[in-house]
């Protein structure tokens, strides 16, 4: 302590942002910001940021990176980081704008069927300034309000700034604007296919989950064939079942009316299904085997019934091992649909294999972002689902 | 009255609790003790049939306990384990409102018995009811855990080594809470412990089990007095056998009357042990006693105590 008096040497106080900047740095240095192709089918010709964008956008930039680093030396309070989160969420929307205001005035000088697309600058710039924000809310203590505005208020800045066109140059606006149509239609699909493969896993796994825990015995046959059914590659999965699935409709025309053929939804639903049933069954098993015995020979003593037992104590005290579970298969299911779409399901993953097909990155990310955002959606929620369960159910 | 006639258990073959019988009377604060494995555990759990029994009846109030439904048997009786039996999802009214629950008690019936029980448990009702277990202390914890446990008024208490998981000192406190609920309830309390001192504390009568079966059936000072068999000498004695029997005894018993000592006098109903204590406090062989209204009525001396 007296040491610290005499020479107040500096200290750092945080080792993540520094890293950030220095990479956002380093990246911004050495890469291109944005790329500019002559067409949508070649690859580009990387500029970088200072030459890519307005000067006073990169100087703000630069300077509010200047800032956050400044914010690592001193004393760490609860409204430092706050600041720090500020600082961070101004930095992800200016990286943002100057991004559209790059791609708005290269555009201007080169011919009408040249792309700009986004650099790897740009997506290392934006990935630290996303981690700067949740760094900032970890070491804030955040709580799930606070989380929620601040997601809330840079949603609402990118939207803002994409109502005003300021991305219309990027290609990858262009790219969705082209598909604007189908893109809704996409999503609701994505979201759907998703819906439909957790709500059958769930009513199927949970029972499956709990009656492994009634008999343990079962548990051993019962993990080796869904261990089994998880390391099928989830393109060959998809692949098996066109066949049997084909062959059903065939044989029932009912099923073929209800839409139910070797490929379309059904086999992807069905795959995502067994994807999604080991994760349940797993978490049910653990959460319900995890209950207390103590609590549980206690509410036998008191002369509950199996069934009270189950509904009253049993299962809200696995409650969040369970939501857990539905977090992992729910993030799994978003990514899983996407391959879907190689077997017509459509979603998301159409754009993804579309844009494979024609080579077009753009058109890849229109797909692979949203998924992305999707899965960040749904983890974020369910996490809060589970820190309020978890608040009232603390031992 | 508890009447276990010829009860067995096994598990794998092997004899848990084996053709034990025994009669505890009503009223009584009967201690079941003994070393671990000897079925003190089981026994109490088979009286509530939450461990089944291989052969034998057991009556409470003359009802053989398979005559109902372990439910409906269950919710007739008290049952109170360590601290961590509590429902750490529910708050402290919401614990001990558990059987009247079960039992459809109105909402206003069950609201004033909570009241009504931590009063008895000497928890104020306005601060603890809407606590959460996590809040409380072991000690808390523990009286919550008796609360609960006489919630719909039972005849019978079943408690398994309830005070097994908090400190000396609140396990002191614990034991003089349920001896004073013992003495003003009037309930049968069957209790089960591997802690000499806390049987010859609570007890009115004391089951000393041994691989299963009875080793000795009496009073803390019949078991510590008269042991039955090598096994209980050494369970209960120990190499201070000679103080716990001094601590059985009270100064009334021995006492010369008519004789005066100089000093502070002790109670009459003091045991012994705490004559033999102030007798080497004081570096003295006699101390005056004194009767409840503190009027000395005579003295007792060194060799009274090992007379």
């Amino acid at each position: 302590m007296g040491a610290m008096v005499r020479f107040p040497a500096i200290r750092l106080y945080n080792h993540v942002v520094p890293v950030l900047v220095g990479a956002a740095a380093a990246a911004a240095a050495t890469c291109g910001f944005v790329a500019v192709a002559p067409n949508r089918l070649v690859s580009g010709r990387p500029v970088a940021l200072w030459l890519a964008a307005d000067p006073r956008l990169s100087t703000a930039i630069a300077l509010l990176g200047a800032l956050l680093l400044a914010t690592v030396f001193a004393a760490p309070r609860r409204a430092l980081h706050f600041a720090a989160v500020a600082i961070a969420g101004m930095l992800l929307l200016l990286i943002l704008a100057a991004a559209g205001q790059a791609a708005s005035s290269l555009a201007a000088l080169a011919p009408p069927l040249a792309r700009i697309s986004l650099g790897a600058a740009f997506w290392v710039l934006i990935g630290a300034a996303g981690l700067a924000v949740i760094d900032g809310l970890q070491r804030a203590r955040a709580g799930i309000l606070a989380q929620l505005a601040t997601a809330a208020i840079i949603a609402t800045g990118f939207a803002a700034m994409a109502e005003a066109g300021l991305f219309d140059a990027l290609s990858l606006a262009r790219e969705y604007h082209t598909r604007q149509a189908g893109f809704a239609g996409a999503l609701t699909r994505h979201i759907v296919l998703v819906a439909a493969a957790i709500i059958p896993a769930m009513l199927i796994g949970f029972p499956l989950g709990v009656a492994a825990v009634r008999r343990p015995h079962r548990q051993g046959p019962l993990f080796a064939v869904l261990n089994l059914l998880q390391t099928v590659p989830s393109i060959a999965l998809f692949g098996l079942l066109i066949a049997p699935l084909s062959g059903l409709a065939t044989a029932v025309p009912s099923l073929a009316q209800l839409g139910i053929g070797g490929i379309g939804m059904a086999p992807a639903i069905i795959a995502l299904v067994l994807y999604a049933l080991l994760p349940v069954v797993r978490s049910t098993v653990a959460g319900i085997s995890g209950v207390d015995r103590a609590i549980v020979d206690a509410a036998r003593g008191m002369g509950m019934t199996r069934y009270q037992r189950f509904w009253h104590v049993e299962l809200p005290l696995a409650a969040p091992v369970l939501l857990a579970g539905l977090r992992i298969v729910t993030v799994q299911a978003i990514g899983l649909a996407v391959v879907a779409a190689l077997i017509g399901a459509g979603g998301l993953g159409s754009f993804v294999f579309e844009g494979l097909g024609q080579y077009a990155a753009d058109l890849v990310l229109l797909g692979a972002l949203p998924a992305i955002g999707l899965a960040l959606a749904a983890d974020f929620l369910l996490q809060s689902a589970t820190v309020l369960l978890h608040r009232r159910t603390a031992t | 009255m508890i009447d276990l006639d010829h009860v067995s258990k096994r598990y794998d073959g092997r004899a848990v609790v084996d053709d034990l019988s025994l009669t505890v009377p009503d009223g009584a604060f009967c201690v079941l003790l003994g070393p671990s494995g000897c079925g003190k555990s089981t026994t109490l759990r088979m009286i509530n049939r939450l461990v089944p029994f291989d052969s034998g009846i057991i009556h409470i109030g003359g009802e053989d306990v398979r005559g109902v439904s372990p439910e409906t048997l269950r919710r007739r009786i008290g049952y109170a384990i360590q601290s961590i039996g509590l429902f750490p999802h529910w708050s402290v009214e919401d614990n001990i409102a558990t059987v009247p629950r079960l039992l459809n008690w109105a909402r206003n019936r069950i609201r004033d018995r909570v009241t009504e029980l931590l009063e008895l448990l000497r928890l104020d009702p306005e601060n603890y009811r809407h606590k959460y277990p996590h809040q409380l202390s072991g000690g808390e914890q523990q009286r919550v855990g008796v609360a609960r446990a006489l919630a719909a008024d039972p005849e019978l208490l079943l408690m398994d080594e309830p005070f097994g998981a908090v400190d000396p000192i609140t396990r002191d406190a614990l034991q003089s809470e349920i001896a004073r609920i013992h003495a003003a309830t009037k309930k049968t309390i069957v209790f089960v412990t591997h802690d000499i001192e806390e049987a010859l504390r609570l007890a009115t009568v004391i089951a000393i089990l041994e691989k299963g079966g009875l080793a000795q059936w009496g009073t803390p000072l019949e078991i510590v007095d008269q042991p039955a068999s090598g096994f209980v000498r050494d369970f209960v004695g120990g190499e201070s056998g000679g103080l716990k029997l001094l601590g059985l005894r009270r100064i009334a018993e021995r006492m010369r009357p008519g004789e005066t000592a100089t000093g502070e006098p002790l109670s009459a109903e003091a045991s012994l042990r705490d004559a033999l204590a102030a007798m080497t406090e004081r570096h003295t062989d006699r101390v005056p006693v004194a009767d409840a209204s503190g009027r000395l009525i005579g003295i007792i001396t060194l060799a009274d105590l090992v007379r």
